[in-house]
């Protein structure tokens, strides 16, 4: 189920359902809440790379999940699950990190570019390109916090 | 998750002699032509000789730096072979032989590259000791590297853990030769450090106390050592406070007067010092104006001793002695002090804009602006207007 957006203001618009995380449901409403704000749109203008985010099994999740998101300068063009030959998928950047990790993240509790730095999430990909576009790296973690979440980890 | 870095630091009089005490046989000491011209290369070649070091010297760095300064200086060590490289000089030097030392250790590494996550592997060619000679970057003590890219008007804020330097040498005696101007640019580049380092998102226990010393230090001592560039105490101190600011605001983060500043230094070719230390009261002002509870200057005036019955005042306060401080060192409380024209502003504005809101420095800050508010943040810091949006 992709939740509904609501509010007349774009940035604060709430999502009324909780989505499960992970799920395909929750990378939808993840594009869906990326798409209605202005501030990924401004700060995303640059970035033109499609990307896996990988969860890694952790607790109660007991395989890998990837999800295959497509950002084009300021949006995100498509987002979905990717179930079966992710090797046919070649994404500029893949980042991986425990479902855990991931939490921590999307509940704003991590900062995205110092769990990079530690090493909690992996970063495959040209790290000149995210240097520079680490405003973009943060607004879509907003983005994320934006989608109420529960979480199966 | 979250790392603590530091170099060993050697301080106080006569530490250069600490250099007699390395091992190894080969030492490429990196510096600048002023410091050859002072004398101060020569004296650090003594003390190395003495040690038994064969020593090169490579002394083209330039203010500023850029990419191909540091591949210049990286075929200068591919060609020595050191096995300890010694940076003498200010940020500039320290900076740029930072970069060196990783096209030296790895050569196939584009500097624009150089990224904080991605392993290095430095060190199985040399190892780095800075000797900073004035008292404000804190390269010495942080694993930042920051060039010019001349050709597009910005600065890239490199760096990798691993390029922190093994040793940093603080000798009073080569901070003394520093002019009025520099003492003041530099000593105001500790304080934003210091300020920021504690402001900042990325604030942490092991980087505040380290804060909270440097800027009471600088506050305390840089009148002092801008008057009265002899007064060894003063020198002494504001060393101290530069390698502390950096410690501090380098297991930490800076914000957004050092986004600001970037922009600026990068365009109209202020010293990075006096650019950062200029956006630092404005910066102060727009955080004030952003989330309730989000900024903490009442702690750090309490330790200042400066008013701080609430948040507002005391951040009020701290912005005001930073201008109180410039006003004192005869720094420019203004672009257009700065002598910049305002058809220069204009021209540039657009290119401001886009390199402070994209700054990795910028998302650091409690209160993170949109492009309409760094314009004005700009336009505000052109005409020394207080910020009151």
């Amino acid at each position: 189920m992709i939740p509904v957006l609501q509010g007349s203001n774009a940035d604060s618009k709430e999502i009324r359902m909780p989505v499960a995380f992970p799920s395909e449901d929750w990378v939808k409403a993840l594009m869906e809440s990326i798409n209605n704000s202005p501030s990924y749109a401004e700060a995303g203008q640059g970035w033109e790379y499609d990307v896996f985010f990988i969860v890694e099994p952790d607790g109660a999740v007991q395989s890998q999940i990837i999800y295959y998101m497509d950002l084009w300068h300021g949006h995100c063009r498509d987002a979905f699950e990717v179930n079966n030959q992710p090797e046919r998928y070649k994404p500029v950047f893949r980042f991986s990190a425990r479902a855990g990790i991931w939490q921590k993240v999307i509940s704003g509790k991590l900062d995205p570019m110092q769990a990079m730095l530690t090493g909690q999430v992996k970063v495959k990909g040209p790290m000149t390109i995210i240097m520079r576009n680490v405003r973009a790296a943060k607004e879509l973690v907003t983005c994320g916090t934006r989608v109420p979440t529960d979480f199966y980890v | 998750m979250w790392f603590f870095d530091s170099p060993l630091i050697v301080h106080g009089e006569d530490a250069l002699s600490y250099l007699e005490r390395l091992e190894g046989r080969r030492a490429m000491l990196v510096t600048d032509p002023t410091l050859v011209r002072l004398g101060h290369a020569q004296r650090v070649r003594a003390v190395l000789e003495k040690a038994g070091f064969a020593v090169g010297q490579y002394d083209a760095i330039e203010p500023e730096p850029g990419i191909d300064d540091v591949r210049r200086g990286a075929a200068a060590l591919q060609e020595f072979g050191p096995d300890w490289i010694v940076a003498l000089g200010g940020g500039s030097v320290i900076d740029a032989a930072k970069a060196m030392w990783i096209l030296y250790e790895r050569p196939e590494t584009d500097p624009e590259s150089i990224n904080p996550v991605e392993p290095l592997g430095l060190r199985a060619k040399a190892h780095f000791a800075a000797i900073p000679t004035t008292s404000g970057t804190g390269s010495e003590a942080t694993w930042a590297v920051v060039l010019s890219d001349r050709a597009a008007h910005r600065k890239l804020g490199l760096g990798s853990r691993e390029d922190l330097p093994d040793l940093a040498i603080l000798d009073p005696g080569l901070a003394a030769a520093q002019p009025p101007r520099l003492t003041a640019d530099t000593g105001l580049d500790a304080l934003t450090h210091a300020i920021e380092g504690f402001t900042c998102t990325w604030h942490n226990d092991f980087s505040d106390g380290l804060c909270l010393k440097a800027a009471q230090l600088v506050f305390e001592y840089l009148p002092r050592a801008y008057r009265d560039g002899s007064d060894i105490e003063a020198r002494t101190r504001m060393q101290n406070a530069a390698a502390i600011a950096g410690m501090g605001f380098g297991n930490a983060m800076a914000a957004l007067a050092h986004a600001l500043g970037h922009a600026l230094g990068a365009v109209f070719a202020i010293p990075h010092g006096r650019a950062v230390s200029l956006a630092l009261p404005y910066t102060i002002e727009y955080a004030l104006r952003g989330e309730p509870d989000s900024t903490r200057y009442s702690e750090m005036a309490r330790f200042l001793r400066l008013p701080c019955a609430t948040e507002v005042e005391a951040g009020h306060a701290l912005a005001q002695s930073v201008r109180t401080l410039e006003t004192e060192l005869d720094s420019p409380r203004s672009l257009r002090e700065c002598g910049i024209s305002q058809a220069a502003f204009i021209e540039n504005l657009d290119l401001l804009i886009e390199n402070a809101y994209n700054d990795a420095q910028t998302v650091t800050s409690t209160r993170i602006p949109d492009r309409k508010d760094v314009r004005r943040l700009l336009e505000a810091l052109f005409e020394g207007e207080t910020i009151d949006f």
